[in-house]
């Protein structure tokens, strides 16, 4: 199915290549460089390119894309789903996935690259199997590495691949018994000019963090759990039991993993925690603009707004911002014309404000654009939905583990337009 | 002098020889050194793969992997690094093996030296290590060693171990596409390799079939219904191969169901002879893909939720097909999903701009229209565009709007960026070619505005489009040449070209009023900068102004001019691809990519479904699965109904019924230990058994069925999941029969399942740790076949407290620990009461030992009967006759002690009742009336 993979990094360089059959030329890639420039920004390269014997499929992340090369029919989202599976996998490994984590690592990854796919197709794409098969690197283990010239491959040959629980390796121990899970919901909006919300929608998950021993059998329930519409679950938890009684019953992976994702329909009130006032005008035959910009909270259910960050694209015409805000610190891009503003926490006593002129370039008309204002926040300790977790009880195994749960609200797809 | 400048002349040339000599030194050192380098290239690395240190040899191997990655050459190390093949480090081993599979391919000679560690590994008796052989061995590309693959394929896809199964289906594929003559024998591999039963294998397979025999779909037929039933189990990858095969087989084997309503959109001779077809009724195999497939639509994969999508698209009735709407969110109510935000990137926009297209309709256009308004306004040009046509095929397709789109669209001629305006010209085009009655508004409009745009790409489109109709308006079209013919020299080059394609259309149309202003234009162009235009002028005054020498070409410039032009198409440009799978690559591309397999159109009439039977070898275990779906439950409903009415006829109202009891008593007895001798039975026999006993239960109890619900009356609960229990799975009931070997145990009935392959033997349990005094009977040891299901009892003396019996369950290589907590209802047994011993036995147990609570009745308890259900549901106890209509009396005994547990539950008008448990065991009390209230408020 896929053929090779080629990681290409921000300035066009091909940096690491692997091939799962017989070898493919990188100049293949060269039908990829065309598509590169032609696309006006990074992510408007197009996923699917097609050339004369191959098709690219790629995915950016992390600013390297992973450009896999595919010879025959096979449905594109395999490939994407796949590619970002690699992506979490060294994510995972190295705590971050640079083009330098990668350089660093190279024998890992290409140990990695190898394991996951048997002549193109997918085998071991686990984190937990891939783990025994190869250990992550960690600073303690690169030194010991490097003075007694011990490896990082497992010694031991993994159990989990043959296991029935592919997800859970077996033998897991631990001395402080613990399970965190992390309620993250992110609402997606676009308000309108006149501050009404055209479309809201809360994208939810629930990040999970268990380290527990032995093999334990988890069952988490919720107060409201009719509000999640079009759940997706980790391949642990049991469908039936979802289905019949709503709660969320599963031997949990060791490690990080994402338990479940949720969606809370538009068509379900949302409720929006900012509101915006602005006012951004250009006059005909001026050379100047006005931009007026005022944030306020608004249905947080007394949580206090945090880590608020506001950007906007600003039109071409514009060549300078000269600005106060009331809070925080701005930038103004004159090459990209993005504006961005760092508010920090919003004082419901003394809201922040960021007001003052634009210039524009003399003698041209007024920008026909509108720009749109993008928002990002966060609210600790609320799940906007109102979703609550009841409680989570351990099966299979006698210790009492220590268990948490964490809510947080973040601006997803946050825009307002003016 | 000239002795001066000869001297200076030799030195010169003295110097240039120099030059000259020590560069050509210079260039031959560099290629002595180059070769050298060539040579010696490696050589630190050579020595460090020859040394003894695996250290050395890790390093070096490390290195060698990293020239690899970034795509250098290393295949002049290959017989240095084939020697460490048989290396006993893991790691250094494992990236030998990268190294060979990747360079193999260019050094077969030397590649072959390795074949026999890898035919080696193959017999270890580690699986691992057997896998991983067969891996490397048949990635290595050389012609020479296909016989050797061969055997070794075949060999491990009767392994036992499933992993290695597996990594011989991966090798299939290798193989084929090394030599494809071996594709006959590869398909005898592949067909043994379907009929196997873990899900493990099935993924891997299936895709093996895909790539060299996708055509053999008789292969399937015999596998199908197990496949079904796997699937949710099969990992993710797998599942997306599985469903897409399975897709195409459902099209061969299954007819359409969708049938009849296709046939309103058919000639009505044709709907006639359809009609004398027997009425559609869907195979049950069809049916069961779609229910098993549907759960994966809460994957996280998105590749198997489209999977999925594109299953149901292809294959459910048009009814079923909205529930994938919900994952896909492709219909009406998901609207706004599809608002296009400036930050997406431009392929998301344009499809969401299509889908909100698709999406319009009388109802909603209003609000799309106005969201579109926004989306000119981004600063995304090409995306702009793509808005301009999108609001011009929503005014194609949607009448009543066609108006107000296009006076929006005339209103975005006067917009900056050309290319806005070059496509509204061409959407206005359009739609002005769809309605000629309403031409001249518009165009008179555009003629207006003339004057104030001032982009020449408008100017010019508009002149087009007033030049093309200028017969719609004969008044205005000649003052508008008038007003150009003005500002001619002013112009851009393409507004003059315009200008003088409307004199010329409408010297031909009206010759009379624009003669002269058409000579004027032409005079000047004659004389104008660019040729282009001088050219065009000369080239139409030839053409349209009739002189002698014109030639025959004059006769047809009408024609020329004004023949009706084809109106630009407006259509979606994802059209015309639905002809490919959904989803596949071939559908994204809208060409058909290499190896894709085309979606057969249903058949005329079904193939014969009896294909997919499978012999009773294998009915054993399609049953298991069965058991747990909802329209399998045949065996439980049996179990059930047995219990309830022996349950039934114990709590009668009538004391009469206690001669029945004994008899349904055992009957249901009976019943039940048939069903586990059941496994060997003929399929058939069993149905027609089932159902005669179902009759004779029925014919007992007619009336009393319909009100039983089933499911709170005897309940499964899980010992060991079937994935924690690596493949055992096990649930127990209470079975609410006396323990004949010690009338103080609580009678467990305990079901084990082997859904894995091998044989599970020495079941017993061990290492019991209980509570003091608490005493369990072990059953004796069984064994378990694949996929066979036996049911056990076994004894527990809970001594009368509801703490958990923890055990081990151990298997010849296995121990779980379980435990087992039983309700407080199980822990009693009904004893049989007359009204008035009841009163007295009553009467002794007050005060301290009589437990009271008010409750509400739940909405579904209406009537007494709903009462004594739901009572002997929660516990084993027996009805006590009570002359009072208003009340009801159960009465019980604890198993282990004995104790009296009497029951009264009183009811009042409107709901209310009242809870009176009388028990000298006091906890047993408190938690029997809690568990009580529980079932009789829901």
């Amino acid at each position: 199915m896929i053929h090779s993979l080629f990681l290409v990094n921000a300035s066009g360089d091909i940096f690491l290549e692997k091939h799962w059959k017989s070898v493919v030329s990188r100049s293949v890639c060269d039908y990829f460089f065309e598509a590169l420039e032609r696309a006006t920004e990074p992510e408007n390269v197009p996923p699917v390119i097609p050339t004369p014997h191959h098709y690219l499929i790629n995915v950016l992340r992390h600013r390297i894309y992973f450009v896999a090369v595919i010879q025959s029919e096979v449905p594109p989202l395999f490939v994407i789903e796949f590619l970002h599976r690699v992506v979490d996998t060294f994510q995972d490994y190295f705590g971050v996935c640079t083009e330098a984590a990668i350089k660093d690592n190279v024998v890992v990854v290409y140990e990695l690259l190898e394991e996951m796919l048997d002549n193109g197709f997918p085998l071991a794409t686990e984190s937990n199997i891939l783990k025994e098969l190869i250990k992550p690197p960690t600073i303690l283990r690169t030194v010991v590495n490097t003075i007694t010239g011990s490896t990082n491959v497992g010694e031991q040959l993994p159990t989990g691949q043959l296991s029935v629980v592919p997800w859970r390796r077996t033998g897991v121990k631990y001395t402080n018994n613990e399970a965190y899970f992390d309620v993250i919901e992110e609402i997606d909006a676009i308000i309108d000019k006149s501050g009404s919300t055209i479309t809201a929608e809360i994208q939810g998950v629930i990040d999970a963090c268990v380290k527990l021993t032995g093999m334990p059998d988890l069952t988490l329930s919720f107060m409201n759990p009719r509000l999640l519409d079009d759940v997706s679950f980790h391949p642990c938890v049991r469908f039936k039991r979802w289905e019949a009684e709503r709660i969320l019953s599963f031997i949990p992976p060791d490690g990080n993993f994402r338990l479940l994702s949720y969606h809370v329909s538009s068509q379900n009130l949302v409720a929006i925690p900012v509101y915006v006032k602005h006012n951004i005008s250009f006059r005909e035959g001026s050379s100047q603009g006005r931009f007026e910009l005022t944030l306020g909270p608004k249905q947080t259910m007394g949580k206090a707004v945090e880590s608020v960050l506001v950007s906007s694209q600003l039109p071409r015409g514009v060549l300078n911002a000269n600005l106060n805000p009331s809070q925080g610190t701005y930038t103004f891009d004159p090459v990209t014309k993005l504006l961005s503003w760092d508010v920090g926490k919003i004082n419901p006593q003394k809201l922040p404000s960021l007001k003052g002129s634009m210039s524009l370039q003399a003698g041209a008309s007024k920008p026909d654009e509108n720009p749109t204002i993008n928002i990002q926040f966060k609210i600790q300790q609320l799940a906007i939905s109102g979703l609550k977790v009841n409680r989570l009880d351990m099966y299979g195994e006698k210790y009492k583990p220590f268990k948490g749960i964490k809510y947080m609200t973040k601006a997803g797809k946050f825009q307002v337009r003016t | 002098t000239l002795l001066q400048e000869n001297s200076i002349y030799t030195h010169n040339a003295n110097k240039n020889y120099l030059h000259s000599n020590a560069g050509i030194k210079q260039e031959q050192l560099i290629k002595i050194l180059s070769f050298l380098f060539y040579i010696f290239r490696h050589d630190d690395l050579k020595e460090m793969l020859d040394s003894n240190k695996d250290s050395l040899k890790l390093e070096a191997m490390k290195r060698i992997v990293a020239m690899i990655a970034r795509g250098k050459n290393a295949s002049d190390l290959f017989p240095a690094v084939v020697k460490n093949v048989a290396c006993k480090n893991i790691e250094v081993k494992k990236l030998v093996y990268v190294y060979l599979v990747r360079y193999a391919e260019e050094q077969q000679d030397l590649a072959l030296l390795s074949i026999s560690t890898f035919q080696r590994g193959l017999k270890d008796p580690n699986q691992l290590i057997r896998a991983s052989a067969l891996r490397v061995l048949s990635s290595i590309r050389v012609t020479i060693i296909v016989p050797i693959m061969m055997l070794a394929i075949k060999e491990a896809a009767s392994d036992m171990s499933p992993y290695v199964r597996k990594t011989a289906a991966h090798a299939i594929p290798k193989l084929h596409s090394l030599d494809p003559e071996q594709k006959d024998q590869l398909i005898e591999v592949i067909e043994k390799l379907l009929a196997d039963k873990t899900t493990l294998v099935a993924g891997s397979v299936v895709m093996a079939f895909e790539e060299v025999c996708p055509d053999r779909i008789d292969l399937i037929h015999k596998n199908y219904r197990k496949l079904c039933n796997l699937l949710i189990d099969v990992e993710e990858w797998g599942q997306v191969v599985i469903i897409n095969m399975l897709t195409r087989y459902a099209r061969t084997q299954f007819l359409n169901p969708n049938i009849n309503v296709s046939i309103t959109h058919m000639r009505k001779a044709e709907a006639a002879t359809l009609a004398k077809r027997k009425p559609y009724v869907m195979d049950p195999d069809h049916r069961l893909l779609l229910r098993n497939t549907k759960p994966l639509l809460q994957s996280r994969n998105a590749a198997v939720v489209m999977a999925v999508a594109q299953l149901y698209f292809h294959l459910a009735p048009k009814a079923e097909v909205g529930i994938i709407a919900k994952a896909l969110g492709m219909f009406e109510p998901y609207l706004k999903s599809f608002y296009i935000r400036s930050t997406d990137p431009t392929q998301i926009k344009i499809l969401k701009l299509e889908v909100l297209t698709n999406l319009a309709n009388e109802t909603n256009i209003s609000t799309i229209l106005r969201e579109f308004q926004t989306y000119i306004k981004s600063m995304d040009k090409d995306f702009v565009a793509a808005s301009i046509q999108a609001i011009g095929r929503c005014a194609t397709n949607i009448g009543e709007v066609r108006d107000t789109c296009l006076n929006g669209l005339v209103q975005l001629l006067s917009n900056r960026d050309e290319l806005v305006v070059a496509e509204s010209v061409v959407v206005i085009k359009k739609l002005l070619q769809m309605q000629p009655e309403q031409h001249s508004d518009i165009i008179k409009h555009m003629a207006k505005l003339i004057d104030n745009i001032q982009v020449p790409m408008a100017r010019a489109s508009i002149l087009w489009l007033i030049g093309e109709y200028c017969e719609h308006v004969p008044k205005i079209a000649p003052d508008v040449l008038r007003n150009m013919a003005k500002t001619f020299t002013n112009e851009e080059d393409i507004v003059k070209l315009q200008i003088i394609n409307l004199a010329a259309k409408l010297y031909l149309t009206n010759s009379k009023q624009t003669k002269l202003l058409t000579q004027y234009v032409l005079n000047l162009a004659k004389y104008d900068q660019n040729y282009d235009i001088r050219d065009r002028a000369r080239f139409i005054r030839q053409l349209i102004v009739p002189t002698d020498k014109s030639g025959a070409l004059s006769k047809y410039a009408k024609k020329l001019f004004l023949a009706l032009k084809p109106a630009p198409v407006l259509q979606s440009t994802f059209k015309d691809r639905d002809h490919f799978q959904l989803g596949s690559l071939s559908h994204l591309l809208n060409a058909k990519a290499a190896g894709y397999q085309e979606l057969p159109d249903w058949p005329e009439s079904a193939p014969d479904p009896s294909v997919r039977n499978v012999e009773v070898k294998d009915s054993v275990c399609a049953r298991r699965t069965v058991l747990t779906g909802p329209e399998g439950s045949m065996l439980f409903n049996m179990i059930l109904l047995a219990h309830l009415t022996e349950s039934d006829s114990g709590s009668g109202s009538e004391s009469a019924s206690a001669s029945d009891e004994s008899g349904s008593g055992s009957e249901s007895e009976e019943s039940r230990e048939e069903t586990e001798s059941e496994d060997e039975e003929e399929d058939e026999e069993k149905e027609k058994k089932r159902k005669k006993r179902l009759d004779k239960t029925k014919a007992k109890k007619p009336a009393e069925e319909s009100t039983i619900a089933p499911s709170g009356s005897i309940k499964m609960y899980e010992l060991l999941h079937r994935i924690t229990g690596e493949g055992l799975a096990v649930e127990y009931c209470f079975s609410r029969q006396p323990f004949s070997p010690d009338p103080n145990m609580v009678a467990v009935q305990i079901q084990f399942t082997n859904n894995t392959n091998s044989e599970t033997k020495n079941l017993h349990i061990e290492e019991p740790r209980l509570q003091s005094g608490m005493r369990i009977r072990e059953f004796t040891e069984i064994g378990l076949q694949p996929c066979e299901s036996v049911t056990v009892v076994m004894g527990i003396d809970f001594c009368d407290s509801t703490q958990a019996a923890n055990f081990q369950l151990c298997t010849h290589t296995r121990k779980f620990f379980v435990s087992i907590q039983p309700p407080v209802g199980e822990l009693m047994t009904p004893v049989f009461l007359t009204e008035n011993d009841f009163k007295k036995e009553q009467g002794k147990l007050m005060g301290m030992n009589e437990i009271s609570e008010k409750l509400m009745l739940g909405e579904k308890c209406v009537n007494e009967h709903v009462i004594v259900e739901r009572v002997t549901a929660t516990a084993n106890l027996s009805r006590v006759p009570c002359g009072s209509e208003k009340e009801c009396r159960f009465a019980g005994k604890t198993v282990s002690s004995g104790c009296l547990v009497l029951v009264t539950v009183p009811t009042k008008e409107g709901g209310g009742a009242q809870l009176t448990v009388n028990c000298e065991k006091m906890l047993i009390g408190t938690l029997l009336v809690k568990d009580i209230m529980q079932a009789l408020s829901q």
